[in-house]
């Protein structure tokens, strides 16, 4: 057993990061890694802490470790009367509990600072370049985007790190996407994601940690950055990467749990040595133009059926393999027909939100295009920030009002319709444009139809009553 | 942990690719705050129409599959959500062995983690079983840990890969939890060390 890492000239960023974190390793490669920020929720938690408290343990390092309630929480104005259902409610509330009893950093229903967990981390400066950071949920890949090596873990391994504040790993593979040149008009990191995985495939990361990287990465916002590693694995990846940069600095530098005076000074000094070295070895890359992007959307139930919005429907028999049926499948469920032009679906709903687009930029953008229109008749819109400050933010910026004024609901901060685990849900076979992650047979409703895409282009959608290319509707006069 | 060491079962046949943890157990069965009785949800939507009836062409709710303990799945099984509550479904119905050409990463390790193993296996060997399994209820899989392999009813057999340490804990039922806390010196050695070197963590 040895703490020492091997002696390789050329490291991955993740390489690096993975080194500066390994506890102890074992003669067959078996690593206890440690984990700098755990962030928790209440649905993949209750029985990890069940789990401390029958066998008699601590949370080791409650400072370093962050509880929000998001998934099941209300979205409407009247939340502080409390939540109806009640299995909800006791997940909520066993969430409140164990917080307090433990001891853990905690930001209840009622704070102001309460969002989606993966807004809420960055956004207090929870996150911060070359960490470890896990959370019981999948899409903790976003917090990549800070160079951050962060990926979900099951709620046995919340478990273990509640008590030992480590992971039992093996490392991951390297694979590197590299998105060249610059994006056209109207198309977003959301595009750039869709268009990754409609390249790899949802199995094209499996096994491998990404990183992404390219003008185009370089040139995003750090909310374009979160939403491209957010959807890492949909592509199949744990964990996807952005080494840290000015922009990083920029957006971390005076957030309520960043380092501050020297200590900001030493830490920029090391965050400046993380990136892929010259000559380091991948074992996996995949290269985009950012000229050949689209503005995407997806046609099928998998984050892979992902077009650029010029293109038709496909047929089952466009596939090869175990594809064939899938495809057959998604296209009864989604009942569409070969050969219709995606600008040809009709939708009933829109949404905006969730740890993929509920940040403040994702809201600019859709009330950019919503100003001064409104929803296409029968079409409803609901507007979820991904947290309080997101929300605040919003309105002190006007934005609330836009969506107002163009038939959107505005709402509280949560998870909301991206998985309807609280009332916002899809009706059966009702039609979804959706800013979110997933579209999974039932994942925003039972029988719900859910068409994934960027924020402008779902507002654009919900003005159009049907998908639409934003870059023709951003043209008309306003 | 149930330690999983030789399973002889009925295997059934689930050939559709991309099988997501939402298909597993859909969402409305997170809420719980246990870890038992998701088995009746495994595959809700799947397998129960909207009143609650059984949907009789789905694979589990037929005669031959009703008491299976293998799925042979299509690639890619557990794609999406970090859900624990997938493999919890999947033990509670009594589900202790998966094999695919693949699986998601969160997915595969959550099954260490319960007691059930997942196989990998490349596509010919997954089409044979498949088709074992498609046999039905007299057609019985054996699946050996120790030796590493998947026998159909017929006698072939497939030797798998596994991951030395995860077999060790799986055939022993051990829990990660208590073999951690025993390197707690190595851990605390390492706290000292960072407050060193990164004090802004």
């Amino acid at each position: 057993m040895t703490t020492e890492s091997k002696p390789v000239s050329a490291r991955t960023l993740y390489d690096k990061i993975w080194d500066a974190h390994v506890v102890d390793r074992q003669p067959d490669g078996t690593c206890l890694l440690y984990i700098d920020r755990h962030l928790v929720h209440e649905v993949t938690s209750p029985q990890a802490f069940e789990g401390l408290r029958m066998t008699g343990r601590q949370v080791r390092a409650p400072e370093r470790t962050i509880a929000v309630p998001d998934h099941n929480v209300p979205t409407t104005w009247d939340r502080e009367q409390g939540i109806e259902n009640e299995e909800s409610r006791i997940q909520v509330e066993a969430l409140d509990r164990n917080a307090r009893e433990f001891g853990v950093v905690y930001y209840p229903v009622n704070d102001i600072r309460q969002g989606i967990v993966h807004i809420v981390g960055p956004e207090q400066g929870w996150t911060l370049p070359g960490m470890t950071v896990v959370c019981g949920d999948s899409h903790t890949a976003t917090h990549g985007a800070f160079g951050a090596l962060a990926h979900g873990i099951g709620t046995s391994e919340v478990e273990h790190v509640l008590a030992t504040q480590t992971l039992i790993q093996k490392k991951s593979r390297n694979m590197k996407v590299e998105v060249t040149g610059r994006l056209a008009p109207g198309v977003t990191a959301k595009d750039v994601v869709l268009a990754i995985i409609g390249k790899t495939g949802t199995a094209g990361g499996t096994g491998h940690v990404i990183e992404y990287c390219g003008e185009v990465i370089r040139n995003l916002s750090m909310e374009g950055r979160m939403t491209i590693c957010n959807m890492a694995i949909e592509g199949g990846a744990r964990a996807g990467l952005i080494a840290p940069d000015q922009t990083t600095f920029d957006y971390v530098k005076g957030r309520p749990h960043a380092p501050k005076g020297a200590q900001w000074e030493a830490a920029v000094a090391w965050w400046k040595t993380l990136f892929s070295d010259e000559g380091a070895p991948w074992d996996k890359i995949v290269t985009l133009r950012g000229e050949d992007i689209a503005p995407t959307v997806t046609w099928g139930t998998s984050p892979e059926d992902a077009l650029p919005i010029t293109a038709t429907v496909p047929a089952p028999e466009d596939f090869t393999g175990g594809k064939v049926e899938a495809a057959r499948r998604s296209l009864e469920y989604m009942g569409l027909t070969a050969g219709t032009p995606l600008t040809g679906i009709a939708i009933d709903a829109v949404f905006i939100g969730s740890c993929t687009n509920g940040r403040i930029e994702d809201l600019r953008a859709a009330a950019q295009i919503l100003r001064g229109r409104r929803l296409a008749p029968g079409v409803r819109g609901m507007v979820v920030p991904g947290s309080g400050l997101v929300r605040a933010q919003a309105e002190e910026e006007g934005l609330d009002a836009i969506f107002k004024d163009a038939g959107f609901e505005w709402r509280l901060a949560g998870c909301s319709m991206c998985l309807g685990m609280n009332p916002d849900q899809l009706a059966p076979g009702e039609r979804c444009a959706a800013t979110s992650n997933r579209n999974f047979e039932g994942r925003q409703g039972y029988k719900g139809r859910t068409h994934l895409m960027s924020p402008a282009m779902a507002a654009a959608a919900g003005v159009a009553g049907h998908l639409v290319d934003v870059r023709e509707l951003a043209t008309e006069p306003v | 942990m149930d330690k999983f060491t030789t399973l002889t079962g009925i295997a059934a046949p689930m050939p559709l690719v991309n099988i997501d943890t939402d298909m597993i157990i859909p969402k409305q069965f997170l809420k719980t705050i246990k870890r038992s009785g998701l088995g009746v949800n495994l595959f809700d939507e799947m397998r129960y129409d909207r009143d609650g009836a059984e949907i009789p062409d789905f694979v589990l709710n037929q005669p031959a599959y009703r008491d299976a303990q293998i799925l042979v799945a299509g690639d890619n099984f557990g794609c999406g959500s970090s859900r624990e509550h997938a493999p919890w479904a999947l033990m509670d119905f009594g589900i202790r062995c998966v094999i695919s050409t693949g699986f998601a990463d969160i997915f595969f390790n959550n099954c260490f983690k319960n007691g059930i193993l997942p196989v990998v296996l490349p596509p010919e060997a997954v089409e044979v079983l498949m088709a074992d399994a498609r046999k039905g209820a007299n057609a019985r899989m054996t699946v050996d840990l120790e030796s590493q392999t998947v026998t159909t009813s017929d006698g072939v057999s497939f030797p798998f890969d596994v991951d030395p340490f995860r077999k060790h804990c799986l055939l022993n039922g051990l829990d990660d939890i208590g073999l951690t806390m025993e390197r707690s010196p190595s851990i605390e050695r390492f706290e000292t060390r960072m407050a060193q070197a990164r004090p802004w963590v």
